[in-house]
């Protein structure tokens, strides 16, 4: 991943709330085996007229946002799947930024793994962003600050491990990684779950044996 | 004496590999993973780019289910794939599982299912773990006490590679359901009201623990209906805390430990629940005497009302714009609105109580000429014990289709879809626009309220179906 530490750009705005992620890359699309490429099916649902044409009043088929890397977004951008085709989708599409009033948890966290930086900005902010598409932003990741045309500067939070990660452009994994001895030494004292091996004696579920599994019975009475 | 300490407190603590501190999240160390095709051949990938090995396969799992056919198979014996991509993610599957040593339940064995059905059906899943699969209906987990969420590829890959975790700590919600359910209903119409009230992003950065009477007189197949349902309020994950219920099924189990050794994890698995006087970050209390059956109206599972009421006006542009997209009226009863498809399965109803529920409605009745119906059984076992008791039988007399197990429509990946503007009824968790094919309206209900559906064609309310002379019989 290559380090993220300053970044200046135009927005492009999808006002709606609650865009999720079947909105970002309907499932049809998630039968690829590869991260790249999903660009294109970025938003397919809303890209497309009925006949398969493009909609030219969707911003994204606007040639002057193909060098926004600024998407900014109604509240609770980023709900349903955890799919982490949803931030391939949008950093295929070139974008860098989402700014909301409210990301959901896992696309914020997908989405942080991909260096798509979530931006959560109070509501009234968002809304005058959502109001004036297509303004430049200079966002600052060291400063957590995301700054104005009219110099008029906002704070937004990112966890400091995500930030330094971001900044030197290093991955969780090779974090987590250097955390083997530790991990070792869990594994070593930690109570054993399971076990998940298959019984090797004759199973007590076979095979059409509902009828002595009482507790799968719902209370028919009702 | 320590501190009361919340359920979740308790899980979060077994598995600190290290806590967290400013500077970093905590390391968490994951029991057992649960893999499908879809959202691991990236994950094992990164695994071959460095060179890395599967950490612990013997806590890795793996399924196929999202986009595998339901329909029978061909004449050849070949399965009826949908798209070469989709038969690609399967081969995929099966080559990463059978080069890392990951046990994988295939075609050829007898235990394949939806990810979400057989984790619990199998005994892998059990109190006091953490369980994480690229999935956010992993959530489901939780009704056995285990802390369970979905996580993202990159952390499948995290999980693949190191059985760890990077996590902050979320917040608590406990969410106190006291009193009964009604008569017709459900696990399901209890969690599309929480989600009603709390709101789509209501749960958000918090883990939800369901308690009070109503959910302790739940049986486990219930238990998973409304834990299913936790991320579609934005919630991390939903917890139950184990009792004599959760055992009980456990007990019947193939994989769950066994004699000495069960009574051993019963012990232990007694210790996972909240003490009394735990605080929680918030706390909610809902009245089930009060909940009707529930369906959704709009485009998010937030978007809900009682079915016998009258659709709400949009008070917002998103609202307006549901409702549009719907093709609904607001203040006009939703009750006789014209259905083309009904859709029962998914993780969130596709187990034996389930299809049973559905069944009861279907006896002796017809589906009406108009509706598609498919009945998707969450698994093989599912589906084996529902045909032992002639349950296919039932759907295929009244006119529906009876499908081998799989995600089927409620993901739409595998062929299984829903036409442009037609009105599905569905058992299944989301009703997002476009979820279960372009264009496709999305009402969520429980099997009860399907069923009914199915049978007159139009937006029913179970409890109002005309009993049929079968019915009065078997009454
Ligand atoms: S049934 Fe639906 S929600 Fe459940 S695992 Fe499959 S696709 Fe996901």
């Amino acid at each position: 991943m290559s380090a993220f530490t300053t970044l200046l750009s135009r927005t492009v705005v999808l006002r709606e709330r609650n865009i999720d992620t079947d909105q970002i890359i309907p499932a049809r699309f998630l039968t690829t085996t590869e991260r790249s490429g999903l660009g294109r099916h970025a938003f397919n649902d809303w890209r497309l007229r009925p006949d398969g044409s493009p909609d030219p009043a969707f911003p994204f088929n606007d040639p002057a946002n193909a060098d926004a890397r600024i998407l900014v977004a109604g509240r609770n951008f980023g709900c349903g799947s955890s799919r982490e085709h949803a931030p391939w989708a949008l950093t295929d599409l070139g974008l860098r930024a989402v700014i909301s009033a409210q990301i959901a948890d896992i696309f914020r966290s997908n989405a942080l793994k991909n260096g798509l930086l979530p931006i959560v900005l109070d509501e009234a902010i968002v809304d005058e962003l959502l109001d004036r598409p297509g303004i430049a932003l200079h966002v600052d990741v060291a400063k957590r600050q995301v700054m104005l045309p009219d110099f008029r500067v906002f704070s937004f939070p990112l966890d400091a491990f995500a930030q330094t990660c971001l900044l030197e452009g290093v991955d969780e994994l090779g974090y987590l990684i250097r955390q083997d001895e530790a991990i070792g030494a869990f594994e070593a004292r930690h109570a054993p779950p399971g076990p998940f091996e298959a019984p090797t004696d004759t199973p007590r579920h076979a095979a059409g044996s509902a009828v002595d599994t009482p507790s799968r019975e719902v209370r028919h009475a009702r | 004496m320590s501190s009361p300490k919340t359920l979740f407190d308790k899980l979060w603590d077994a598995h600190l590999v290290r806590p967290e501190s400013e500077a970093s999240p905590a390391v968490l160390y994951i029991d057992l993973h649960l893999i499908h095709e879809v959202t691991s051949p990236q994950a094992f990938a990164e695994l071959d780019a460095r060179g890395l090995p599967v950490r612990r396969p013997d806590r890795t799992k793996g399924t196929l289910d999202h986009s595998t056919p339901t329909v029978p198979r061909l004449a050849d014996g070949r399965l009826a794939y949908f798209s070469a991509e989709g038969e690609a993610q399967v081969a995929r599957l099966r080559e990463n599982a059978a080069r890392f040593g990951v046990e994988l339940f295939d075609y050829d064995g007898t235990q394949r299912g939806i990810v979400h059905v057989i984790g619990p059906e199998l005994g892998l899943t059990q109190p006091g773990m953490s369980i994480v699969c690229g999935d956010s209906h992993t959530a489901t987990h939780g009704a056995f006490g285990a802390l369970a969420f979905g996580i993202g590829t990159s952390e499948v890959g995290h999980v693949l590679a190191t059985q760890c975790l990077l996590q902050r700590k979320p917040r608590t919600l406990a969410i106190n359901i006291e009193g009964e359910l009604g008569a017709g209903v459900t696990a399901k119409d209890l969690i599309l009201h929480v989600i009603g009230v709390i709101g789509v992003n209501g749960g958000t950065g918090h883990v939800i623990e369901y308690r009070g009477a109503a959910i302790r007189a739940m049986s486990m197949d219930e238990r998973m209906t409304v834990c299913n349902m936790s991320i579609e309020a934005g919630a991390r994950a939903g917890l139950i805390a184990p009792d004599e219920v959760t055992f009980e099924y456990l007990a019947h189990t193939p994989r769950a430990p066994r004699g000495d050794d069960f009574v051993r994890a019963v012990a232990r698995w007694r210790h996972f629940h909240s003490d009394p006087g735990a605080r929680f970050d918030r706390e909610v209390s809902i009245d089930a005497g009060a909940i009707r059956p529930t369906v959704t109206w709009g485009t998010h599972p937030g978007q809900v009302t009682a079915i016998d009421a009258s659709l709400p006006i949009a008070g917002n542009d998103d609202e307006a714009r549901a409702m549009a997209y719907m093709g609904f009226v607001g203040g006009t009863p939703l009750a006789g609105q014209a259905v083309d498809v009904v859709f029962i399965g998914s993780c969130t109803n596709s187990r034996l109580s389930d299809l049973r529920q559905a069944a009861d409605v279907l006896r002796g009745r017809k589906v009406h000429p108009r509706v598609r119906m498919l009945v998707v059984p969450g698994s093989e076992q599912v589906k084996r014990d529902a045909e032992a008791e002639g349950i296919d039988a039932i759907v295929l007399a009244a006119g529906g289709e009876w499908r081998e197990p799989g995600c089927s429509m409620c993901i739409a990946m595998n062929g299984d879809l829903v036409g442009p503007g037609q009105l599905a009824v569905s058992t299944s968790n989301r009703n997002f626009e476009g979820r279960q094919g372009k264009g496709a309206r999305t009402v969520l209900a429980s099997p009860l309220t399907a069923a009914a559906c199915a049978i007159t064609g139009q937006i029913t309310d179970p409890r109002a179906l005309p009993a049929t002379h079968a019915h009065e019989h078997a009454a």
